[in-house]
């Protein structure tokens, strides 16, 4: 049996700083050996541990969709040790990859339901896999409605721009993006996460809402759900807790009985409210 | 599977057998301490112990251990693929191990190897590879509690053969293909001889004041539990040292660090206690475990009611009593557990 430590190879296939402040850095990963490609079959809401000999490990969201490809999509904060040796690597670098880890978004039981999706700030990452999965063809009509919701403080921190554009172009779905404040050449929504969701006041029937951000902006986008009648069952949450192992054993990141690296990090509000608010 | 009896007189060749088969690990004694160390001379070897002061658990779960090495060069290729250690291979055998000790072998299997993805390579190969011939206790100590945890003095859970000592002679349980391997050769026990094994067994048992009752802590919810008012109390004279944590037979958590020297490089695993501030840390500063309170509480916690929600009833504490004894302000696991019971 695979020893399931040791990461896969990759190769940097691109890296470009995501973001005005130069913070956010996406990598386009791609495998050095087929085999592990195939090995590697994840779902949107997964994150795998990036690995960088003689620095360390973390966790990072996979950004990218199952239905682009073999290459990974990831975007990294510049805020340590290790995300900073990762914003000075290059194209062409070999570095590993292990996973994928953790569940996934629920995207086969919400199938024939409308999906609402918020995100905040860098959050975005796992949702963007998301609607790349959504949006696809051979699973959009799988859905219903689909509304997209995505603020950030600045239009300098929008991530993947072209890509929410060409989803606003093409009518699948109710794109809706919002910076904190007016700002110059910005003609689009103003106003934090929580005040936009509410003006769109998505409906709960026969909907499932997936929430993805800061603390600050989960604790004030909640009481809109509330307002609007959703319940717990309903709102999918995913979880950020420091991690090592990313498998389930050594004991860091458990939130209560769950451990967010394995039985996580997407959890509904219903499974949280019974939980510790250790996250 | 069977009972064998071995003469006290013949013990010495058995052990000269043993250790020309295995690499064998049993407590001697060291600075007045029962300590594991490898059996180089056989009549070292202790028969008659509490237990050993630190736990085993180092044998598969080492304090400190290479996972992978990597060459140091920062560019191409070679640099930056990880190369995982090889396996233990060479089989190794512990002998004397008390049975709360191999019980808690048995609750870390279930955390170690949980499926595909969950499958701790590093412990798995040595726990393949070794054998565990344990030694029924007799003289049980004050602080030992292993018949309120699933477990007892005689216990033979994850054992492959245990020992009772009958005064001249020893009566070997044999229970898995491993354990009858190290019987060959012997005479099957009378049935006096497994009376007189079955009544120590009883006797021991007998001998453990300490009753902890679990009933409670399992069928309670999680957030009763968390929020109870007993939390206050424990954490205030708790210095967060760790020592229970490292002692402990079952506690497993563990940090991965790399490390580089010159040309070459290894991430290592390291053992980590919960009772640590920077444990849970995250790289923004926020710390959902972030006072003394949530950290002490996690322990018992995990131990009492996270496992055995998670690995079907089965309780992450065996009782040896270690973190009772090592406590340096007296905190005492079963005046905790009591608490959750209450
Ligand atoms: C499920 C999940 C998904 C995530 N997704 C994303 C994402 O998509 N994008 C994103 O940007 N972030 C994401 N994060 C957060 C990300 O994991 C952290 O920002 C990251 O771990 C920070 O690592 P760092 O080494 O740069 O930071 P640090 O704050 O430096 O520390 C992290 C680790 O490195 C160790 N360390 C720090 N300094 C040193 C040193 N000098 N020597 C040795 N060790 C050191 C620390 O002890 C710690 O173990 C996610 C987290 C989780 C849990
Ligand atoms: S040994 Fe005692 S003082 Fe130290 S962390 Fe454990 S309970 Fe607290
Ligand atoms: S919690 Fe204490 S008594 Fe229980 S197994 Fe660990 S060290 Fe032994
Ligand atoms: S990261 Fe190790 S248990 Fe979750």
């Amino acid at each position: 049996m695979r020893n399931t430590y040791v990461p896969y190879p990759v190769r940097i296939k691109k890296a470009e700083v995501a973001t005005e402040d130069k913070m956010l850095k996406s990598f386009w990963l791609e495998f050095l050996n087929e085999a592990d490609a195939e090995a590697f079959d994840y779902m949107p809401g997964q994150f795998a541990e990036l690995s960088v000999s003689g620095y360390g490990e973390i966790p990072i969201g996979i950004a990218s969709s199952p239905t682009e490809g073999n290459d990974l999509l990831f975007t990294v904060n510049k805020v340590g040790h290790v995300s900073n040796r990762l914003h000075n690597m290059k194209e062409g670098d070999i570095m590993g990859v292990r996973g994928p880890l953790g569940n996934s978004y629920p995207l086969k039981d919400m199938e024939g339901k409308n999906v609402v999706i918020v995100a905040g700030g860098f959050a975005v990452t796992t949702l963007r896999s998301t609607m790349n999965w959504l949006l696809h063809p051979d699973h959009r009509s799988k859905y219903g409605d689909i509304t997209f919701i995505y603020g950030a403080r600045t239009p300098g921190l929008l991530l993947y721009e072209d890509e929410w554009r060409s989803w606003r172009d093409s009518g699948q779905a109710n794109v809706n993006i919002t910076i904190d404040r007016e700002a110059e050449g910005w003609d689009g929504l103003v106003g934090f996460v929580p005040t936009v969701t509410e003006q769109v006041a998505p409906k709960p029937d026969n909907a499932v809402a997936l929430i993805c951000g800061p603390p600050v902006m989960i604790r004030f986008t909640q009481p809109v759900f509330d307002k609007l009648g959703w319940q717990p069952e309903q709102i999918v949450m995913s979880l950020e807790n420091r991690m090592k192992c990313g498998i389930g054993i050594c004991g860091r990141c458990n939130v209560g009985p769950e451990y967010v690296c394995k039985d996580g990090p997407v959890f509904t509000k219903a499974q949280l409210d019974k939980l510790p608010k250790e996250y | 599977m069977a009972e064998k009896i071995l003469a006290k007189d013949k013990l010495g060749g058995f052990l000269e057998g043993l250790t020309s088969k295995y690499e064998v690990y049993a407590p001697q004694e060291s600075e007045g301490k029962a300590q594991w160390a490898r059996l180089e001379d056989t009549d070292k070897a202790l028969w008659e112990f509490s237990n050993t002061h630190m736990s085993p658990k180092e044998f598969f779960f080492p304090q400190s251990e290479t996972m992978m090495r990597f060459k140091n060069v920062q560019d191409g290729e070679e640099g930056m693929v990880m190369h995982s250690e090889p396996g233990l291979g060479d089989k190794r055998l512990l002998l004397n191990i008390r049975p709360c000790d191999a019980k808690a072998f048995q609750v870390l299997d279930l955390i170690f190897v949980q499926d595909e993805m969950t499958n701790d390579f590093y412990w798995r190969d040595k726990r393949e590879n070794t054998t565990l011939v344990g030694l029924g206790c007799s003289d049980p100590c004050p602080t030992c509690f292993c018949t309120s945890m699933n477990c007892g003095p005689h216990s033979t859970t994850g054992l492959d053969a245990l020992l009772v000592d009958l005064g001249d002679k020893l009566l070997v349980k044999t229970l898995t293909e491993k354990g009858e391997a190290l019987a060959e050769g012997l005479a099957d026990a009378s049935a006096e001889e497994i009376a007189a094994a079955e009544a120590q067994q009883k006797a021991s048992e007998e001998q453990i004041e300490s009753q902890v009752g679990m009933d409670q802590v399992l069928s309670r919810e999680v957030m009763e539990l968390y929020e109870a008012g007993h939390w206050s109390r424990v954490q205030e004279s708790c210095l967060n040292c760790g020592t229970c944590t490292y002692c402990c037979p079952t506690c497993h958590c563990f940090d991965i660090q790399d490390e580089t020297s010159g040309e070459t490089g290894r991430r290592v695993r390291n053992w980590d206690s919960c009772m640590s501030w920077l444990f849970t840390m995250h790289g923004t500063g926020h710390n959902p475990r972030g006072t003394k309170l949530d950290r002490v509480r996690q322990r018992f916690m995990h131990k009492f009611k996270y496992i055995p929600a998670k690995r079907g009833g089965e309780v992450g504490c065996v009782g040896c009593g270690r973190c009772v004894q090592l406590c340096p302000v007296n905190i005492d696991v079963r005046r905790v557990v009591n608490d959750m019971n209450a």
